[in-house]
């Protein structure tokens, strides 16, 4: 028999994988060995490929779904939930994780094994994103490259950035996580989602509390969402329009009036990678429309 | 009350001859359990994902490899530090998972009686989940107290308050109604399950992770320092239920007649709920929802030896053990190299093992 009250933990769990709190950026120390790297987070094994390092990587984790080509290494299972022994099974020299990957006592276990660690700070910012970058280039004693895509990242996020200036009108997007038998999980402050939301020039419909929350049907009217976000998780799990929009809070908001809905894939729309300068223009396009500057 | 234990024990005072018999095949049985927990142990420490047999680490005992070669260090963490905490506590866990069935089906007189299924295990989770969520706060000085014990604890707290008032409810006179055991269960499992809530809703993101990953039911984070807070609650727990064999065989013929036999049915009940609730919860707060242990694992046992608890709280355990530690190993290896959460595992081979009794009953013995 499982314990009872699984139902709210795996609504949870979720959201949990979305969450992270902002760490100060330090150095990272250079792994003395980097040919057989295992790389813990979606992000690094992104930003691994666009350094070009990708040659190194002999192992990802559930997480890691983009390029393509990660998805053909082994997967050494969830960033939250590692197996130290999976980990080891693929001999690795060195192990990146992500901000938040654990359980502690996985990575306790690999130190032991003598594996060196390098967490990687996580941020939903701008300078989150570099920073990474930089704590990535640090680790695999590449910095001179990782400097280099840290322009070009840094680049074309102030151009996207630079869509919504002129925007006078200012949308609220209020972000549905999940949505089941009509309650409705939404981003809070402090998540990714709230970061890529403010990077697109629109705001979070619900700024009282941090991380993600079910919400009363009251609280969704109050927040007046002139937009809807959600992950788009290719098919399974997610709600449909129609489902949505019949909800009785939603159908009174300005985004259930004009059934406006926008869907991106939760990898690219979350990752606060390499990719997130696009995943910020989809954004904004899909907000604002043909409204924007610099089209 | 007719009920399957008492069937047999009848069936067995009748036929004295088929009662030696019985005794024979059960201490064979048992002996034979034991045989099998050290095989498939032996099969646990040998196999994983990283495809290490353990061989290094046995030539280093000898002397024959260099200790301070990467490749035998790691080999060694792998035996000593994943697989044989895992291997412990697998085999803690699987044996007071069993006998907590065992005592509880002869407690309540009822085979369908289990630590999962009548919400004990719900209410160890709710003690555990407190401890996650409010450890930093409202009860920093219990974790001061009580140090590494204090989760452990608190679900065994959580485990006997929700036993104590399954039997306040569901027990008068002596007799057990069935229909309120389990209905007093799911509400009893409903209430913690809804607090449990409450707290999720309180807790921060490193609290939600913590209970995300204790809730998947795994024994996954097992190490030393785990098995230092909960091994010997949950030892102590099994050891004691040894004890109450005799009164639990006497008590299948009622409350009265035990306490004709001599058997001091109020102190026994006491121990017997108190043996319980500490190997649950001690098992619940170190490996979260692991469920169907108790149930299949003790129905199997009655009916190959019978309803003699002397031969079957050993057996069970020994059952037990072994059935964890396989579920482990599946869990371990089927998805290399990533794991499956052991709950699944024990779910999907002990639903439909379950069903199947069941089935085979039906057409013999109504309960």
């Amino acid at each position: 028999m499982t314990l009872h009250f699984s139902k709210p933990l795996k609504a949870l769990t979720l959201a949990v994988a979305l969450l992270a709190t902002p760490a100060l950026a330090q150095d990272l120390k250079p792994f003395p060995d980097t040919s057989r790297l295992v790389a813990v987070g979606g992000s690094l094994t992104e930003i691994i490929f666009a350094l070009g390092e990708e040659g190194r990587l002999v192992g990802r984790d559930s997480t890691a779904v983009y390029p393509e080509e990660a998805l053909k290494l082994p997967d050494v299972g969830y960033m939250r939930a590692l197996s130290p022994e999976g980990v080891l099974s693929v001999n690795p020299s060195a192990l990146l994780v992500l901000e938040g990957s654990g359980p502690k006592e996985a990575l306790d276990v690999l130190s032991k094994a003598s594996i060196p660690y390098e967490t990687v700070p996580e941020g939903f910012t701008h300078e989150g994103i570099l920073a990474k970058i930089k704590a990535v280039g640090q680790a695999l004693g590449v910095e001179d490259k990782a400097r280099q895509l840290a322009e070009t990242v840094d680049k074309d996020l102030k151009d996207a950035e630079e869509l919504t200036r002129d925007v006078s009108q200012r949308q609220k997007v209020l972000f549905i996580l999940s949505m089941q038998d009509g309650k409705i999980q939404a981003s809070g402050t402090g998540s990714a989602a709230n970061g890529i939301i403010a990077l697109a020039g629109a705001e979070n419909a619900i700024t009282d509390y941090q991380g993600y929350k079910a919400l009363t049907d009251e609280a969704i009217i109050n927040a007046k969402p002139d937009v809807i976000l959600m992950m788009d998780r290719g098919g399974e799990l997610a709600v449909s329009d129609e489902t949505l929009f019949s909800h009785p809070a939603l159908s009174l908001t300005p985004a259930g009036q004009n059934k406006r809905i926008v869907r991106i894939d939760g990898a690219y729309l979350l990752g606060f990678g390499p990719r997130t300068a696009s995943a910020i223009r989809d954004l904004a396009k899909a907000i604002y429309g043909d409204s924007l500057s610099g089209n | 009350m007719t009920d399957l234990t008492l069937k047999a024990w009848f069936a067995a005072q009748e036929r004295p001859a088929r009662a030696g018999d019985r005794a024979r095949l059960a201490g064979v049985t048992v002996i034979g359990l034991a045989i099998l927990l050290v095989v498939v142990s032996l099969f646990s420490l040998t196999t994983g994902a990283s495809g290490s047999s353990g061989w290094a680490v046995i030539e280093s005992w000898f002397g024959l490899v260099d200790k301070s070669d990467p490749a035998v260090l790691r080999e060694q963490v792998i035996i000593y530090d994943i697989r044989l905490p895992r291997l412990v506590l697998g085999i803690l866990i699987g044996a007071g998972l069993a006998v907590s069935g065992v005592v509880m089906q002869g407690l309540f007189r009822n085979p369908l009686a289990d630590p999962g299924l009548v919400g004990v295990s719900a209410g160890a989770g709710l003690g555990a989940v407190v401890i996650i969520v409010l450890g930093g706060t409202i009860a920093a000085p219990l974790v001061a107290l009580l140090g590494i014990y204090t989760l452990p604890l608190a679900a065994f707290g959580g485990g006997l308050a929700t036993t104590l008032t399954l039997y306040r409810v569901s027990t008068s006179r002596g007799q057990t109604a069935v229909a309120t055991m389990l209905l007093a269960g799911i509400a009893i499992g409903a209430l913690a399950g809804a607090v449990t809530g409450v707290l999720v809703y309180l807790a921060n993101d490193q609290q939600l992770r913590d209970l995300t990953f204790w809730g998947l039911g795994s024994l996954a984070g097992a190490t030393w320092l785990k098995i230092a807070a909960a091994g010997p609650i949950i030892a102590v727990a099994i050891g004691a239920t040894f004890f109450l064999s005799k009164g639990l065989n006497a008590l299948t013929l009622g409350e009265a007649t035990a306490n004709h036999l001599g058997v001091p049915v109020q102190r026994f009940k006491n121990i017997a709920i108190a043996a319980v609730a500490a190997a649950t919860g001690a098992s619940v707060a170190v490996s979260g929802g692991i469920g169907f242990v108790g149930i299949v694992v003790p129905h199997l046992l009655r009916l190959v030896i019978g309803p003699d608890h002397r031969f079957l709280l050993p057996a069970s355990a020994l059952l037990g053990a072994s059935f964890l530690l396989t579920a482990d190993a599946i869990s371990r290896v089927i998805v290399a190299p990533a794991e499956l959460p052991i709950g699944i595992v024990t779910a999907s081979v002990g639903g439909p093992f379950f069903l199947w009794i069941l089935l085979r009953r039906r057409d013999r013995l109504a309960w």
